[in-house]
């Protein structure tokens, strides 16, 4: 039987960079793509600068026209894939023909949760926005509708670069979350209210602690939302942003290990010899915890797909493991979060900076004199540097107090770990 | 590939660095004209830090193993695959800040027009960066470094 050398299922940032860490050992063997989106590879973020009408079409590849030639990638686009077959080595695809392969990588990415128990919930005029073809759907429904209010479900990154994406269109928005905060992986709640504050002056409404519970229809169309006490919201569409959930459905059945994604070793491997798993869809060790979680962000997704890329080409490369982190930019406010920035429990320290007229937010969060968090908002340019330090787990119980100052740079570091920092991989001092 | 070195043992912070690197990439590369008039519209890619007698100028150490090119979600921040230099194509950033946020020399900053990231260009493949040319102690050198 004629096996595919490399075969990754999906086409997004972890798959990149697979194709990118294979090709760096071996620029002979074919590496096949099949995505069951049509589209050459995009920039899954930018769908929400799509939608505003902030970028054009013309700017949504993520690698440049001519990149699958290059690279001699045969890329199989529009194509789902359906199922692994462990025992024969092949992927089961929708048309019902299988591709065999010698090295797998599930790079499928994640699944939109739309909840199950909101009352109207089938309406015509609901959302999940995590794909081209929703920014296509959306476009199409608001000018045939000519909607002019919407209601945004969850607070995170996807739901406020939407909602920040309806009111550049003009559209009257709302956006609730559950948490009492929004960003509330990396936020903190002076963070959230800095951001809040940011999406107030660009008229948008948010409501923290609440959710939709009903969605109001007329003629089968979204005709209003309430939420959680009872308070009605105008809308004419709205948009669910509650999280992704891994897309684990092709390995379902199979013996490849699963808790909520697909559990992966620092090889990016599952437990079966050459079949691996990057990106949204695996579950791989968290830097700070050593736990195994499935952290979908994007840096994070190419990084494990650039680990798994080298492996699966017979190198050698472990995965550090995941920060959880976000940078984000909210109506004009940076944002940087990293990492634990609200502490549960004994043992953290907390040190913090805040200038609310700025406005001007750092806040870094310690255990152990090591920093395990940190939230940068207004000014960001020199956080990298506090990525650094929380992700090389350096003792600063030397210059704490200088960590939040505001010429803060390199020259605050002990000598010995700065030229570490300048002289990394393939860096000269 | 060639990079630029910091000897911070013979910079004495003058800080003619930064203001060769605005030069260079301003719209006039003159001196007087672009300190008038376009010194709000760039940021300098390179930067001098100091603290007491130490100082020393540091700009994107175009890594290896480039961390802002993996988190880059445009596109945008890529390698030149001629000369290896880490280049941002401002046509596609957006401005998100992944760079910025996984940059641990923190090289990278927020451009001018705050829409766009703003780092070292290597002054596109020149013979001598402009930083490096311009230096008054060969505080800064520009090697090559085998890999």
């Amino acid at each position: 039987m004629n096996r595919y050398p490399y075969l990754i299922i999906g086409n997004s940032a972890a798959a990149m960079g697979a194709i990118e860490g294979i090709r760096e050992r071996d620029s002979a063997s074919e590496i096949t793509v099949v995505s069951r989106e049509p589209h050459h590879t995009y920039s899954r973020p930018l769908i929400s600068y799509l939608l505003a009408g902030k970028v054009d079409e013309a700017r949504m590849p993520y690698r440049p026209a001519g990149y699958y030639e290059d690279n001699r990638v045969r890329a199989m686009l529009g194509v789902t894939a359906t199922h692994v077959d462990v025992r024969e080595r092949a992927v089961e695809i929708s048309d019902g023909s299988t591709i065999p392969f010698e090295k797998l990588l599930v790079a499928t990415g994640g699944n939109p949760i739309v909840p199950r128990d909101v009352e109207g919930g089938n309406a015509e005029g609901i959302f999940t926005f995590t794909t081209w073809d929703d920014v296509r759907r959306m476009q199409q429904f608001v000018e045939q509708n000519d909607v002019a209010s919407a209601l945004v479900v969850g607070g995170g990154l996807i739901g406020l670069k939407s909602v920040e994406a309806l009111s550049a269109l003009g559209i009257r928005a709302t956006v609730v979350e559950l948490a009492d905060r929004l960003m509330s992986v990396t936020f903190d709640q002076t963070a959230s209210d800095l951001a809040r504050r940011a999406l107030d002056e660009a008229g948008i409404a948010v409501r923290c602690g609440t959710t939709v519970t009903r969605i109001e229809q007329a003629d089968g169309e979204v005709a209003g939302a309430e939420i959680r006490e009872g308070t009605k919201v105008e809308c004419q569409m709205v948009v669910f942003a509650i999280g992704v959930s891994p897309a684990t459905e092709i390995v379902r059945g199979t013996e490849i290990e699963t808790e909520r994604g697909i559990l992966v070793d620092d090889c990016m491997q599952t437990n079966i010899e050459g079949i691996y798993a990057a990106g949204d869809v695996a579950q791989a060790v968290d830097l700070l915890t050593g736990e195994k979680r499935a952290i979908a962000i994007l840096p994070n997704a190419y990084r494990q797909g650039s680990v798994a890329g080298c492996n699966m080409a017979g190198g050698q490369r472990s995965y550090e493991g995941g920060l959880s982190m976000n940078a984000v930019d909210i109506c004009g406010l940076p944002t940087i979060s990293v990492g634990v920035t609200v502490p549960e429990g004994d043992g953290y320290e907390v040190l913090s900076v805040l200038d609310r007229e700025q406005p001007m937010y750092r806040k870094v969060v310690l255990r152990n004199d090591r920093i395990v968090g940190a939230v940068f908002v207004g000014e960001i340019d020199r956080a990298g540097i506090v990525t650094g330090l929380i992700r090389d787990k350096v003792d600063v119980s030397s210059f704490k107090g200088v960590l939040l100052s505001d010429d803060f740079g390199l020259i605050s570091l002990p000598a010995e770990y700065r030229k570490h920092v300048v002289s990394g991989a393939g860096i000269e001092v | 590939m060639k990079r630029v070195v910091a000897r911070e043992e013979f910079c004495i912070g003058c800080r003619l660095c930064e203001i060769h690197c605005l030069v260079q990439h301003s719209k006039s590369k003159k001196i007087i004209k672009a300190f008038r008039e376009e010194r709000d519209s760039i940021v300098p890619g390179i930067h001098v830090e100091e603290k007491g007698y130490v100082s020393f100028a540091l700009q994107c150490r175009h890594c290896t193993d480039a961390r802002c090119i993996e988190a880059c979600m445009t596109g945008a921040m890529h390698r030149d695959p001629e000369t290896g230099a880490v280049l941002c194509d401002a046509d596609k950033c957006v401005g998100c800040w992944m760079c910025i946020m996984v940059c641990f020399v923190g090289a990278i900053q927020i451009g001018a027009d705050k829409h766009v990231a703003s780092k070292c260009d290597l002054c596109m493949g020149a013979e001598t960066p402009a930083c490096v040319a311009n230096c008054p102690n060969e505080a800064i050198v520009y090697e090559d470094s085998d890999e």
